[in-house]
C-alpha cells in the first residue's frame, strides 16, 4: 500500500522563499535551497516549489534554484508557476524537477496538459487547481468554482468538471488548492478535497488550510487525499514532519517512517 | 567509469546526480566505446517500452548492452530500464532485451485493496520487502520505502531472482537480481537516503550474486 504523502510548499519569489495570507503579503522566510535541504532530511516525502515571480525576466532564477535543489535532494519534487509552454516544461524538467504544475495556462489553453502528457508522460504533469466555494448553479453544479489570480478572478468553470476533464486530458495528479482556506491554518476543506478526490483516478494533493497534525489526519482519512500540502505550520517551526508523520502512524495512517 | 546508458528516455539527469553526489565517476552516454570501457552500467529509463525498445535499437545499444551483460558487467537497471531487461512486456506488445527470463505485466483494473479501487500508476513511496539477501541491498532496513511511478511490473520466470517484493493490490517484484544484474521497479536516485545506499552499494559491487 502507497503511504500517504506529507509535501512542504515553498513559495519562491526571485530565488528566494515567500509567505503570504490568501495570496497577499509576502514576507521573506529564507533560502528555497536550504529549506528544501532541511525537509528532505526531516523526511518530506516530496517538496513542491511554486514560484510565484512577478515578471518573467526572472524566470532563470527560479532555473538555478531548481538546479540547486536537485543536487541536494534525493526525493521527488514539482515546480508549479508561470508555466505557459512545453519548453517551459522541459527547462524545469531537464534542471531536475520530477514533475510540473500548470495551473492558469491549463485553463486558458488544456491542450498544455497532452502535449505536456505526451512528452513527458503523465505522471510528470500535475494540475494546479484554485477552487473557490460559490452558490450552486447550473453553470457551477459542484457550488466549487475555479478561480485565477490568487482568488480574484473567477472563470466560470466548475471545478468537478475541470478535474475530470483534466484527467482525461492526460494529468497525472491534482494538486487541490482551496483558496477559502489558504493561510488559515484552520484545516484543509475536506468536503472539496473529498469531492474531487472520489470523482476522479489519478493522486490528489490536499492544499491549502494547514495547521496543525489533525489537520492532516483529517484531509488524509475523511478527506480522501493521497498527499497533504503544508507550509507555515513547518515553516514557522511550530512543528516538525517527524513529529507530524508520528502522529499519523499512531492514528493508522500509513506514512513513511523509515528515511 | 559507470555508463549510464542515454536513450532519450528521460531521468537521466536525477540518475547522474545521484551517482555524483555518492563521489563515482559516471557519464551519460550511447557510445560504444564508453560502454565497452565502463566499469559498470546503470540502465535507467522513463517513458513506453515500444519506443524505448525502437530506439535503443536505432543507437544500436541493445547489443552493447547485451555483451556487457554477458561479458559480467555490473548492470543496474531502474523502472522502465529494468522492464526492457526482460523478454517481452505487455506495454505497446514489445519484444525487450531478454537478459533475464520473465514478462512486464500491466497492473489489472480494477485494481483492489481491500474496498479501495487502487490508482494506477502506482506513484509514490511502498515498501520493499527483501526476500533473499544480496550485496546491493546490504544495510537496507527492513520496511524500508522507495519511490515508485509505474503502471507495468516485472514478472520473472523464476521467483528465486526475485530480491524484493512490494504490494499494491498485489505482490510485485520490485527488486530482481540474476547474475551480474539487479533491476529495480523503483527510483533508488528519487528514494531518500536509503536509495542512495543501493546505488552505493550498486557502485561498489564486484557482479557476484553472494
Amino acid at each position: 500500500m502507497l503511504s500517504k504523502r506529507i509535501i512542504p510548499c515553498l513559495d519562491v519569489r526571485a530565488g528566494r522563499t515567500t509567505k503570504g495570507i490568501q495570496f497577499k503579503d509576502n514576507i521573506d522566510i529564507g533560502d528555497p535551497v536550504e529549506m528544501a535541504r532541511h525537509y528532505y532530511e526531516e523526511g518530506a516525502d516530496e517538496i513542491v516549489f511554486y514560484d510565484i515571480t512577478a515578471s518573467s525576466d526572472k524566470r532563470d532564477i527560479m532555473i538555478d534554484v531548481v538546479r540547486r535543489v536537485a543536487e541536494e535532494i534525493f526525493i521527488p519534487f514539482s515546480v508549479g508557476g508561470g508555466i505557459r509552454t512545453v519548453e517551459d516544461m522541459r527547462a524545469v524538467l531537464l534542471a531536475g524537477a520530477e514533475k510540473v504544475s500548470v495551473n492558469t495556462a491549463a485553463i486558458q489553453n488544456p491542450s498544455i496538459i497532452p502535449e505536456g502528457a505526451k512528452a513527458f508522460g503523465s505522471q510528470c504533469i500535475v494540475l494546479g487547481m484554485d477552487v473557490k466555494k460559490v452558490e450552486k448553479s447550473a453553470k457551477i453544479p459542484s457550488g466549487y468554482e475555479m478561480v485565477i489570480h490568487g482568488g480574484r478572478t473567477y472563470m466560470g468553470i466548475d471545478a468537478l468538471w475541470w478535474a475530470k476533464e483534466a484527467e482525461n486530458l492526460g494529468a497525472g495528479e491534482i494538486c487541490l488548492n482551496s483558496i477559502d482556506a489558504d493561510g488559515t491554518q484552520d484545516g484543509y476543506e475536506l468536503t472539496l478535497t473529498s469531492l474531487i478526490s472520489e470523482a476522479v483516478n489519478i493522486p490528489v494533493i490536499a492544499s491549502g488550510g494547514a495547521g496543525n497534525p489533525e489537520h492532516l489526519y483529517d484531509v488524509l482519512s475523511a478527506g480522501n487525499a493521497d498527499a497533504a500540502l503544508i507550509a507555515s505550520m513547518v515553516h514557522y517551526g511550530y512543528y516538525r514532519i517527524k513529529d507530524i508523520k508520528s502522529y499519523l502512524s499512531e492514528k493508522g495512517v500509513k506514512v513513511r517512517l523509515n528515511w | 567509469m559507470i555508463a549510464i546508458i542515454d536513450y532519450k528516455a528521460g531521468n537521466l539527469t536525477s540518475v547522474e546526480r545521484a551517482v555524483r553526489k555518492l563521489g563515482y565517476p559516471c557519464k551519460v552516454t550511447n557510445k560504444a566505446g564508453d560502454i565497452k570501457n565502463a566499469e559498470r552500467i546503470i540502465f535507467p529509463g522513463v517513458g513506453a517500452a515500444g519506443q524505448a525498445m525502437a530506439d535503443l535499437k536505432a543507437l544500436g545499444l541493445d547489443n552493447l548492452i547485451r555483451e556487457a551483460f554477458l561479458g559480467g558487467k555490473p548492470i543496474l537497471g531502474i523502472c522502465l530500464g529494468t522492464q526492457i531487461i526482460l523478454e517481452y512486456s505487455e506495454e505497446n506488445d514489445t519484444t525487450c532485451l531478454g537478459l533475464v527470463p520473465g514478462r512486464v505485466r500491466l497492473f489489472p483494473q480494477p485494481l483492489m485493496e481491500g474496498d479501495t479501487r487502487l490508482k494506477i500508476p502506482h506513484m509514490g513511496w511502498n515498501r520493499m520487502k527483501i526476500v533473499r539477501p544480496h550485496p546491493v541491498f546490504s544495510g537496507v532496513e527492513a520496511g524500508s520505502e522507495f519511490y515508485f511511478v509505474h503502471s507495468y511490473y516485472p514478472v520473472p520466470v523464476d521467483d528465486s531472482y526475485i530480491v524484493g517484493l512490494t504490494g499494491y493490490g498485489l505482490e510485485f517484484a520490485s527488486a530482481v537480481a540474476y547474475k551480474n544484474l539487479v533491476a529495480l521497479q523503483c527510483h533508488p536516485e528519487k528514494s531518500g537516503r536509503v536509495g542512495l545506499k543501493v546505488l552505493d552499494n550498486f557502485c561498489r559491487w564486484d557482479g557476484y550474486a553472494q
